[in-house]
């Protein structure tokens, strides 16, 4: 049904011609977006869609360019002396309000961090590196991390900087959430301000003339939340909206013969990746081993790994919307090595060997774990995998279930693989390494989504290692290693990256980003 | 009839009771909150926080009597994903839905009982055989393909209505309509003719039966060997006769749309209920879900016991106690 639904769609769109209102409307900007954010609030749940319109609506510190590299923004330029980090501060630039901007908005900002109650997903997550701030004068903020921290900058990227003026209220946190949602003290120093949100109906901002950086393109930007991605190209296709995120892949090949649309793929910092259960039991699911995990033998998951045609999975099930995966971050993200960029071309007759060296010439039965939309095509992608393990000998029962219930039975171990997505917001590879393959240590906060019980004690030094030391080349060098032992180790088995596609009008251009956010700000209008 | 009325709202309130409480404990069995709202780099003592803060760390009995102390006083919570009050989040977004379902039952009521009627008063004409054959059609289509092709046609191709999203409202008292202004008809039109399409068929169908089951009594025959015009025969006769079963079905279909318009609201991104809910069972959004539920409960318990009321008024000889 649903393919037949697309095939009419698109075929009716083929014949349909568009109107002029798309040029009539050229200063007005409207958003089609796949999620509305819970929030307002910049400092209530760190989630691409809150932290999309906060980047609209605010400025960081410092930012971080396409490839992780942190570039001024609020802070002109910075030092670091040891554990000490001192930030000069943009003179002149003004709030949305017309306030001055000064270092005692940076510490209000920061302080009210951890008092936003009830916050299902809270930003003191980026500030857990800093012992304390303190402003020497209303131009310098001085910060003071816990110990050498070679992620401050990226973190500090990820907390936009609130007017203390406006967010001060008598709640411990001053503005409370609820009350920022109304844009009540919703002020910052970005390219837009808030003028008002209906819910689930439209988001609006304007222009702020107080804005310090190159004046934006647009007099006004309208978001629209649309969940349904088919309902999402029609309101492109009828004009209503000018630009739409992540249009289904199977339509994509007609959108893109669209003379009166353009669309944009960009490479995105996430990996779609299948995780092992490499513990010492053997896992639920896994059968005919004679009581043993096939799964913590190297030879067995490099099959596993070889038995996998990638460039398939991408052409067929992705429409082209993706790219091979061969490391947790695409080359040449900080951390990458060449060596490890390439992907290894299926090859059945070798996984089949190794499995033999390894004790099952016949095989094996074990259950993959999907989620049944959390990520693109995920489900598709899993029966995929199984039917390429079945040629060599695994059979792979696929147990498909909605997000919540997947993740649930996923943390309680209940898979012997499952697949699953992971994106590094710091767009660097000591992100995916703490959080998917270090061994996991709850006290430490180490290896957070390891659920695979995957651990190797040589590359968790290296990747300890990598966290205190400053040196951006030594730093590199120390990730390259240690993710290519992961990779060596086929610890856990990287299968593709998502590109992020928008499909927008012909007369407007946005270039796309890795971290996937829609940004009003980096639209123009084409030449 | 006061007494009948007492006894409907209490039943109500059991209803609810249960509701809540079964309610509870699926999304409990379901999943774990805090996996879908923490960021995934979270660390564990960051999530342990989070549930904390939420209450999610008491026992789930626990949880409930908190929840049913509170929803004493109808406080019945905050959304855990975006912090408001859950009531509110809800009641913000039922005028959109109440003014779909009002729109789509009337527009299903208008023309689905005169076509009824006639499709009853001849049935062998072509005319008659036509409309059958088109209210099969009617609630044969899935709706989100009926409520495509709608955007394809009126919205993509020909470019007279909108293809998606809600109008311009006004205030009406406590209520934000878009019903009665143009530019907030045109984007009501496409998803209430969407549902009416499956409801208008429902309509027909059950209009028909009754016609054809009236017309051959006495009452219908005396009338016209009174002499009495056609018009009076069926607008009086006929009609109040056969406006039991509407009014039935009607109701029903009105309580469903309102309660569950989710898929129209969700292919034309229409800002009502529906759309909360389900997002809401997604994220296991527990306060929102439940506060849906208890309030949807409450809407179609009365909405039953309206419809009641409406048979005494239409038929004196129904009594309210009886037929609760």
């Amino acid at each position: 049904m649903k393919s037949l639904r697309k095939t009419i769609l698109l075929s009716a769109l083929a014949a349909s011609f568009f109107t002029a209102a798309g040029l009539a409307q050229a200063r007005d900007l409207t958003i089609a977006l796949r999620s509305e954010p819970s929030s307002m609030d910049p400092q209530f749940h760190s989630l691409t869609p809150n932290t999309q319109l906060s980047e609209t609506l605010f400025d960081p510190l410092v930012r971080t360019d396409g490839n992780a590299k942190p570039v001024p923004s609020l802070a002109e330029s910075w030092t670091a002396d040891g554990d000490v980090w001192t930030f000069k501060l943009r003179p002149n630039v003004k709030f949305a309000d017309g306030s001055p901007f000064t270092a005692e908005d940076v510490l209000f900002t920061y302080a009210r961090v951890p008092k936003v109650p009830n916050s299902p997903s809270s930003y003191s997550l980026y500030l857990s590196t800093i012992d304390k701030v303190e402003a020497p004068d209303p131009l310098t903020v001085r910060i003071t991390t816990k110990g050498p921290s070679p992620v401050l900058l990226a973190n500090l990227s990820m907390v936009p900087i609130m007017s203390h003026k406006a967010a001060a209220g008598p709640a411990p946190e001053g503005k409370t959430t609820v009350e920022l949602n109304r844009g009540d003290g919703l002020v910052g120093t970005g390219p837009y301000k808030f003028v008002s949100w209906k819910r689930g109906a439209e988001i609006v901002f304007e222009r702020n003339d107080h804005y310090w950086g190159e004046k934006p393109a647009w007099d006004k930007v309208i978001y629209r939340p649309i969940s349904n991605s088919a309902a999402r190209v029609a309101a492109l296709l009828a004009g209503d909206v000018d630009i739409i995120e992540d249009p289904p892949t199977d339509d994509l090949p007609r959108l893109k013969k669209d003379k009166n649309l353009h669309i944009q793929e960009t490479p995105s910092v996430r990996v779609i990746y299948i995780a092992l259960n490499q513990g010492d039991d053997v896992p639920p699911g896994v059968s005919g081993t004679d009581g043993k995990n096939p799964l913590t033998d190297q030879r067995v998951r490099h099959a596993l790994s070889l038995a996998i045609d990638r460039k398939a999975i991408v052409e067929r099930i992705m429409d082209g919307v993706g790219l091979p995966a061969a490391n947790l971050l695409a080359y040449p993200a900080f951390g990458t090595s060449e060596k490890h960029s390439k992907v290894e071309p299926a090859d059945p007759e070798q996984a089949k060997k190794l499995l033999a060296e390894a004790g099952y010439p016949n095989g094996f039965q074990m259950s993959l774990g999907s989620p049944a939309g959390r990520y693109t095509n995920d489900q598709r992608i899993a029966q995929a995998v199984a039917s390429m393990w079945a040629r060599i000998g695994v059979k792979a029962d696929v147990q498909t279930m909605a997000p919540p219930v997947f993740f649930k039975q996923r943390n309680a171990f209940a898979f012997s693989s499952y697949l699953a997505g992971w994106a590094a917001s710091s767009g660097e590879m000591l992100n995916p390494l703490t959080s998917l393959v270090v061994t996991k240590d709850p006290k430490l906060g180490l290896g957070t989504t390891n659920w695979s019980k995957y651990s190797n004690p040589e590359m968790d030094k290296l990747v300890m290692e990598a966290s205190k030391t400053l040196d951006d080349d030594k730093r590199a060098e120390l990730l390259q290693k240690a993710s290519g032992m992961a990779m060596d180790d086929y610890g856990i088995l990287p299968l593709q990256f998502e590109l992020s596609v928008w499909a927008m009008k012909k007369d407007i251009r946005y270039g796309g980003r890795a971290d996937q956010m829609t940004l009003a700000q980096y639209m123009t209008l084409a030449k | 009839m006061l007494s009948a009325i007492v006894r409907r709202l209490l039943q109500t309130l059991l209803v609810v009771l249960v509701m809540s409480a079964l309610v509870f404990a699926g999304l409990y069995l379901v999943g774990d909150p805090v996996l879908m709202l923490a960021s995934p780099e979270a660390t564990d003592a960051e999530r342990e926080l989070i549930r904390q803060s939420l209450g999610l760390d008491l026992p789930l009995w626990h949880q409930y009597f908190i929840f049913l102390g509170k929803a004493v006083h109808l406080d019945f919570g905050s959304s855990f994903l975006t912090g408001e009050s859950a009531m509110r989040l809800i009641l913000e977004r039922m005028p959109a839905t109440l003014e779909l379902a009002t729109l789509a039952i009337f527009l299903s009521l208008a023309i689905g009982v005169p076509l009824g009627v006639y499709a009853g008063l001849r049935p062998n004409s072509l005319a008659a055989r036509g409309i059958m054959t088109g209210s099969v059609l009617g609630f044969s289509l899935p709706n989100f393909w009926v409520g495509l092709m709608l955007i394809m046609l009126f919205a993509v191709m020909l470019g007279w209505l909108p293809a998606g999203g809600r109008g311009p409202v006004e205030s009406y008292g406590p209520l934000q309509l878009s019903v009665f202004n143009w530019e907030g008809l045109k984007s009501l039109l496409l998803p209430a003719c969407t549902i009416a399409t499956a409801k208008c068929a429902l309509i027909i169908r059950v209009t028909r039966a009754a016609t054809r089951e009236c017309l051959p009594q006495d009452y219908i025959k005396f009338a016209r060997a009174k002499g009495l015009r056609e018009k009076r025969v069926l607008g009086i006769h006929l009609l109040k006769n056969i406006l039991i079963p509407i009014v039935t079905i009607g109701g029903l279909e009105y309580g469903q749309v309102f309660a569950f318009a989710v898929v129209t609201e969700t292919v034309f991104s229409w800002p009502g209920m529906g759309k909360l809910l389900i997002d809401s069972i997604i994220t296991l959004d527990r306060p929102v879900v439940v506060a849906y539920l208890m309030l949807t409960v409450v809407f179609l318990a009365t909405l039953n016991l309206l419809v009641d009321i409406a048979y005494t008024i239409l038929d004196p000889r129904v009594r309210l106690e009886t037929s609760s």
